[in-house]
């Protein structure tokens, strides 16, 4: 089975991912936060990994994923976020230029539907 | 009056001297200026020193002669620029070289003073470069204190408003869609936890309008004489049934009337976000010791409290909208992160003054000081 890590410091929203993800049938690893997921990541390996963006920093899931992508490059991040919707700010990774400083291979809404979410997982596991 | 500071970095202690005294007596003043300007002088006498007195007491202008026994002082300029210092540079030189000029013109120079000058022309030269700074501390003051903080509260208070919603979504979608069978005493942690989630919103949103009223100032203000003492334990009153849920005991060490003028719904929200994060923030069976004197002019207001703690990390953020310590011990615990930036709002029109101390796993302090008569 393969193994999603899921990292957000909304207990609820983790808890609703996990069961979400679970459903898809796959194995869900949780962390609360950038730091217990840095921590999680030292000995262990997932074949995707989904962040929450601002954690215990405004850009936490950007930090974190910068590292886990220097240890294991080759497994696909997804950054789950709310922030378009409430800032305006709107970033996406698909411009090269962009990929260069976000680490991560998708940006997704973090109202995301089971049907959509399945999806994307799949094309980034090229299942 | 404001305070300038100016770093002098040459090996010679003559010209560093002699800047001090040129220097020390000045003062400039234009007709915008709220205040006349007058100069404070760091004397730094090689770049190594320069580079290592920067870190701690930033100054606004650096006099800096290129001709230094170590590095030189273009590699100075080139640290200050590199590391984005807010500090207006002066080359000092001697007119010799184009080469260093131009470069240091590169690196973000402001302004170059031939060497030998006068005294006349140092006065003549820090005088336009005062303007400046002057220039830059107001249009700094004018953004942080306007769109820029709104803005950024504003993302992160929608974003704060959001996360329960979605999250209570979430929990009535697993309902609707029977995520645990037919039986409704297995959905009892959903509906408990969305629950929670309404609760911290509403608190959140009691804090908001705390904030609101605060800073759409004194209309609705009513400053009149109380007892300080009276507020405390009208407060404390309020709390006891939070404190006993968390097994948590509050002492109010002194009873003495003491008189201040406030407005009394202020001091309330200062004694209950105070009073509520020391049994939040506490252990089982910790206690909250408050003790409130007057001294000189001022009441001094202390509320400790025996519980987690925080590092000095934590500490300097403290006092900022919606800053809350996210760790392992915090995390079941919760708030809007609003409550001690409004303490530090209401303290701040009082022209009072907070403080905190904090040692981790023993306890916090906070300490606030108001004058009697404001």
């Amino acid at each position: 089975m393969k193994k999603v890590l899921i990292v957000d410091d909304d207990m609820d929203y983790l808890f609703q991912m996990k069961m979400k993800v679970e459903k898809l049938g796959f194995e869900v690893i949780t962390a609360e936060g950038q730091y217990e997921a840095e921590h999680v990541l030292e000995t262990f390996k997932p074949d995707l990994a989904i962040f929450d963006l601002m954690m215990e920093n405004e850009d936490s899931g950007f930090i974190l994923s910068y590292k886990m992508k220097r240890r294991y490059p080759d497994v696909p991040i997804i950054i789950a976020t709310a922030v378009t919707a409430e800032t305006g700010m709107s970033f996406d990774v698909h411009s090269e230029e962009e990929r260069k400083w976000i680490k991560a291979d998708l940006y997704m809404d973090k109202g995301i539907r089971a049907d959509q979410l399945q999806r994307e997982i799949n094309k980034l596991l090229k299942i | 009056m404001e305070i300038i500071k100016i770093m002098v970095v040459d090996d010679e202690p003559g010209i560093r001297s002699g800047v001090s005294r040129v220097l020390r007596d000045f003062t400039v003043s234009y007709p915008f200026m709220d205040e006349a300007c007058k100069f404070e002088i760091i004397e730094a006498p090689t770049g190594e020193d320069a580079i290592e007195m920067v870190n701690q007491n930033l100054p606004d202008i650096m006099l800096l002669d290129n001709k230094l026994p170590g590095i030189q002082g273009i590699e100075v300029l080139e640290y200050v620029s590199k590391n984005h210092l807010d500090i207006l540079v002066v080359m000092i030189t001697s007119y010799a070289s184009l080469e260093v000029a131009v470069k240091a013109t590169k690196n973000g120079a402001f302004d170059f003073i031939p060497k030998p000058f006068t005294p006349q022309e140092l006065r003549s030269s820090i005088e336009t470069i005062t303007k400046q700074v002057y220039f830059r501390r107001m249009t700094k003051k004018l953004n942080t204190a306007g769109k820029q903080i709104r803005f950024q509260f504003l993302s992160v208070l929608s974003h704060e408003l959001k996360a329960p919603l979605n999250a209570i979504e979430g929990y009535l979608n697993m309902i609707e869609e029977k995520q645990f069978g037919d039986n409704v005493e297995d959905y009892k942690q959903i509906v408990d936890r969305s629950l929670d989630r309404v609760k911290g919103m509403r608190s959140l949103i009691m804090d908001l309008l705390d904030l609101t009223k605060i800073e759409s100032g004194s209309t609705n203000r009513d400053v009149k004489e109380l007892n300080i003492i009276d507020v405390a334990q009208l407060s404390l009153d309020s709390m006891k049934p939070f404190a006993i849920q968390n097994d948590v005991f509050i002492y109010l060490n002194n009873h003495q009337e003491i008189i201040m003028k406030a407005d009394a719904r202020e001091m309330e929200i200062v004694f209950n976000n105070l009073i509520s994060n020391a049994i939040k923030y506490n252990r089982k069976d910790g206690r909250v010791d408050i003790s409130i004197k007057p001294k000189d002019n001022f009441v001094v207001i202390i509320v400790s409290d025996s519980g987690i703690g925080m590092s000095e990390d934590d500490m300097s953020k403290l006092f900022n909208e919606f800053v809350r310590i996210k760790n392992q011990k915090t995390k079941n615990i919760s708030g809007s992160g609003l409550g001690l930036s409004i303490v530090k709002k209401i303290v701040d029109t009082y022209e009072g003054d907070i403080t905190v101390t904090s040692v981790p796993d023993k306890g916090t302090t906070f300490t606030v000081t108001l004058p009697l008569n404001h």
